[in-house]
């Protein structure tokens, strides 16, 4: 009786302490939470859409480019997207990168070729900042690099559902969420946008998708709810190449281990079964002479 | 139970030449396949094996990254993106690594919740215990160590917190910062020196584990039951019979591994380590991998920043003198039902910690850290002790067989897997 | 425990059966773990084929380029060299070798070779030796103005890389000649 009542108290204060926290977690000035979107690389056998990445491929190219780099992507990355040897070639070719120093000790620019990688759109990042307000973040990771928390109950739910995609989730949102106007008793920065989803609703780039801004000649809709769904796409696909590759063997090693333990379960019963069935006798089982 | 000549015998001409001048086949004969195990351990005593496979495994993956891996803050996150994609396989090789040391952490503490339910670090196996204890401090070295090397936003802020601490240290404490650092600020230097010890102290840990498994060896694994075996009836062979059980448990729990590597590798990490490191730019929130959440959140919710690293640093350093706090003549937990209560709130306060560890240092997130850090500590300085003196605990068994043949526990127990036929 | 008949019982079928699985299991993880030290993809990517104008090549003069990480030695000969090469009494050479198989058809005059001497890896010298050839200062190997061995301890001519003329005055290195045989 004694102990329960302790062990009440001490489960109360518990509760007590938790419940204040939680308080202060409301008080916190937090964004709103990204809404999930349907990714086809999601789950178990999640797996990219070759068309998707094309078409968030070419938002990167026609949009993004302009001031995001994707330094750990090469050209002849872009196979895994379904484009041939020569198109890829052919779109390396397209880039003009830094090479040298030439015989007479000087750089000069060259045509890309495959093993080549995107370039970044300025030289360092005192350029950048001194170009834009601040520094564009290079965009080969940054579907990893970016998160929001999902609070209790959802973070062990995650475990077992695999929810991975928080990044392309916030991406999606953030292209989709930006506001002409702040709304009222919002003072906005100079210099900066009034976004939704970003930390802080003040966010320096300005919303760089429009409806209709780039073409797409599989017919897909030119808007930018669509832009935001396939350029965050091809962002996790830049983040996550082996993707694909990581859930397929996944798979296999997942069967793999069951299949192993099964077998060691039923070998681990038959090793034990003489020891188990007379327990009364417990008599020493002799090792076997082993060398 | 390993003292005197092994009963290993020799088949082979080559084996009775060797056996005579390194008598290497004789030492694993005795140690680990007729070494004799009580025989109603239950699968919690399955996690030592599966630590030495995992120290195993964190050793090849870390060799083979360090292939390709570049130690120069300059060049550091480009090979870790390097090994991500051009390296055969260097994904899963990366993965493995990233999430075994969070496997590591997991095993490790229930290898440690198993110990203090079971009272395994009473005598006389305190040293096996406190050798232990070094070997999580090692552990926990060795993490932080590993997890700068990508030099990510958290690797290099969660570097500048963590050596900051010494800077609590009176008189002296700028100058070991400084000397940690081996500049103004975490920066290369520190990189290259952080690299150099994390490959070194798993070896270390080889050979501290050694010790431990020597240390268990000369006084016998304890049991459920918290009574020692009394004649050959209590004990089986340690091969086939805990070999199988080891496997078996091993294959389970690498199931959960895959888990996590093959389908959330990233959901144990943080994003903004996949944000290359900037001194420039603090993140918003700093928080450390999870398994030093508990011991972030006792640093935190001490206001003073010299007693903060104090506390931080007791509370794992507490563990060493459990042996002496736990005053109670009885082992195991089985058969001390309201330590059994204390085990319980004590693992729930843990826990809490940890989460609260994960939350900013505001508001009523500090209160509550406060409250589980005074009853962390007072779990360990008066509730063991007292405990110890006033418990009322159950009639003892006289053997492992007899509680074998009574088949269970005393009505009431609960706690990890009771019952001994089931093993 | 064990079976004493000499037919496999139930139990040890699964004993086999387990230990079967395991040791493929073993095996399966192995792969990754050797493969890794392979050429990596950027590796393969950077070792591309490597082209080369030879307009600016001179008569007598022998330039240095590198392919997958190799010297590659391109030797504009003159026709005394060529001649000196293809009067050789080929049951003479070490490693025989008619010097037309080393050049490609209609392109006599340019000798395209991995700059590496057959011995033991070091870079022989060109202009030098006593065969109007290379020198190789290592151990002492000759070779001549086709890059045959002619004197010491080296084995084997050196070696061609695969390459092609994209046009008379411009080779790739590193992609064969499909046309030809």
């Amino acid at each position: 009786m004694a102990r329960s009542i302790l062990a009440l108290a001490v489960a109360a204060s518990l509760l007590g302490t938790t419940v204040a926290a939680f308080a202060a977690d409301e008080s916190s000035h937090e964004s709103p939470v990204p809404p999930r979107q349907t990714w086809s690389f999601s789950g178990p056998f999640g797996h990219f859409d070759k068309g998707q990445l094309q078409r968030g491929f070419k938002v990167y190219k026609e949009v993004c480019s302009v001031c995001h780099g994707l330094k750990y992507v090469a050209f002849r990355n872009l196979e895994a997207l379904g484009y041939s040897e020569a198109q890829v070639k052919s779109i390396a070719g397209e880039y003009k990168i830094q090479d040298g120093p030439n015989d007479q000790g000087e750089m000069f620019e060259r045509n890309g070729r495959p093993a080549d990688y995107f370039p970044t759109p300025w030289p360092n990042e005192n350029a950048a900042r001194a170009r834009y307000n601040g520094v564009p973040p290079d965009m080969s990771v940054l579907a990893k690099a970016r998160s929001y928390e999902r609070g209790f109950p959802w973070f062990i739910l995650d475990m077992f559902t695999q929810f991975q995609e928080q990044g392309v989730d916030y991406i999606h949102a953030l292209m989709t969420g930006y506001h002409e106007k702040p709304p009222e008793g919002f003072t906005l920065p100079p210099g900066s946008f009034y976004n939704d989803y970003f930390p802080g609703h003040a966010l320096a780039m300005p919303p760089p998708l429009s409806d209709k801004r780039v073409d797409y000649p599989d017919g897909s809709p030119t808007t930018v709810d669509q832009y935001g769904r396939d350029v965050a796409a091809f962002m996790m696909w830049a983040a996550e190449p082996h993707l694909e590759a990581r859930k397929r063997i996944g798979f296999q090693v997942m069967i793999f281990l069951i299949v192993l333990s099964v077998l060691l379960y039923f070998t681990k019963k038959k090793v034990w079964a003489d020891v188990k069935a007379h327990p009364e006798k417990l008599q020493d089982k002799a090792p076997r002479p082993r060398v | 139970m390993m003292s005197g000549h092994s009963t290993y015998q020799p088949q082979n001409a080559f084996m009775i030449w060797l056996e005579r001048r390194l008598p290497i086949a004789g030492l694993v004969h005795s140690s680990f396949i007729a070494y004799p195990v009580p025989r109603n351990l239950n699968y919690w005593w399955t996690f030592g094996g599966i630590l030495a496979f995992l120290l195993g495994a964190q050793i090849v993956t870390g060799i083979i990254l360090v292939m390709h891996y570049t130690p120069h803050a300059d060049m550091a996150f480009n090979s870790v993106e390097h090994i991500m994609r051009d390296v055969n396989y260097g994904w899963l090789l990366r993965y493995l690594h990233s999430n075994g040391a969070s496997m590591f952490f997991v095993a490790v503490y229930i290898h440690m919740a198993r110990g203090m339910y079971y009272g395994s670090y009473k005598e006389p196996r305190e040293v096996l215990w406190i050798l232990g204890v070094i070997l999580y401090l090692l552990m926990m070295a060795t993490g932080f160590l590993g997890y700068t090397l990508p030099w990510g936003q958290m690797s290099f802020w969660g570097a500048t917190v963590i050596t900051n601490f010494f800077s609590a240290i009176p008189i002296v404490g700028e100058s070991v910062v400084t000397w940690l650092w081996g500049g103004y600020a975490i920066g290369n230097p520190t990189l290259q020196r952080f690299f150099s010890l994390h490959y070194l102290l798993p070896f270390v840990i080889a050979g501290v584990v050694v010790l431990h498994v020597w240390a268990l060896h000369v006084v016998g694994q304890n049991n459920p039951a918290g009574v020692e075996p009394q004649s050959e009836k209590d004990t089986v062979a340690f091969t086939p019979y805990a070999t199988v059980k080891d496997g078996f448990f091993m294959a389970c729990f690498c199931i959960v591994f895959a888990w996590f590597v093959f389908y959330i590798p990233n959901y144990l990490g943080h994003a903004d380590n996949y944000i290359p490191a900037n001194p420039a730019v603090t993140p918003t929130h700093i928080v450390p991998e999870w398994y030093y959440l508990p011991f972030y959140a006792i640093l935190r919710a001490i206001p003073n920043k010299l007693l903060g690293v104090i506390a931080l640093f007791g509370s794992i350093g507490i563990l060493a003198f459990l042996p002496w706090l736990d005053t109670s003549r009885v082992r195991s937990a089985n058969y001390r039902p309201l330590f059994r209560q204390f085990f319980w709130i004590f693992i729930a306060v843990t826990v809490g910690l940890g989460w609260l560890g994960s939350k900013p240092a505001e508001g009523g997130y500090v209160i509550a850290a406060r409250i589980l850090t005074f009853w962390y500590f007072i779990h360990f300085i008066i509730i063991l002790p007292v405990l110890g003196w006033v418990e009322k605990t159950k009639p003892l068994p006289n053997s492992i067989s007899e509680a074998i043949l009574k088949e269970g526990l005393p009505a009431g127990a609960s706690g990890p897997a009771p019952t001994v036929t089931r093993g | 425990m064990t079976a004493t008949s000499a037919e496999p019982t139930r139990r040890d079928f699964l004993y086999i059966a387990t230990g079967t699985v395991a040791a493929v299991g073993g095996a399966a993880v192995a792969v990754p773990l050797i493969a890794q030290m392979n050429p990596d993809a950027s590796t393969i990517a950077a070792g591309a084929p490597v082209e080369v104008d030879l307009t600016p090549i001179a008569e007598g003069q022998v330039i240095k380029v590198f392919w997958r990480g190799k010297p590659i030695f391109i030797s504009h000969r003159t026709k005394k060299e060529i001649d000196e090469a293809r009067s050789v009494q080929l049951s003479s050479l070490p490693d025989p070798e008619a010097d037309k198989d080393r050049v490609k058809a209609g392109h006599d005059q340019w000798l395209i070779l991995i700059g590496i001497c057959t011995h033991l890896g070091c870079i022989p010298l060109a202009h030098q030796g006593n065969y109007d050839g290379w020198f190789c200062p290592c151990h002492g190997s000759q070779y001549d103005t086709s890059g045959r061995i002619r004197q010491g301890p080296a084995p084997k001519n050196l070696f061609l890389p695969p390459y092609k003329f994209i046009s008379d005055s411009r080779i790739r290195i590193g992609e064969e000649d499909t046309a030809k045989a």
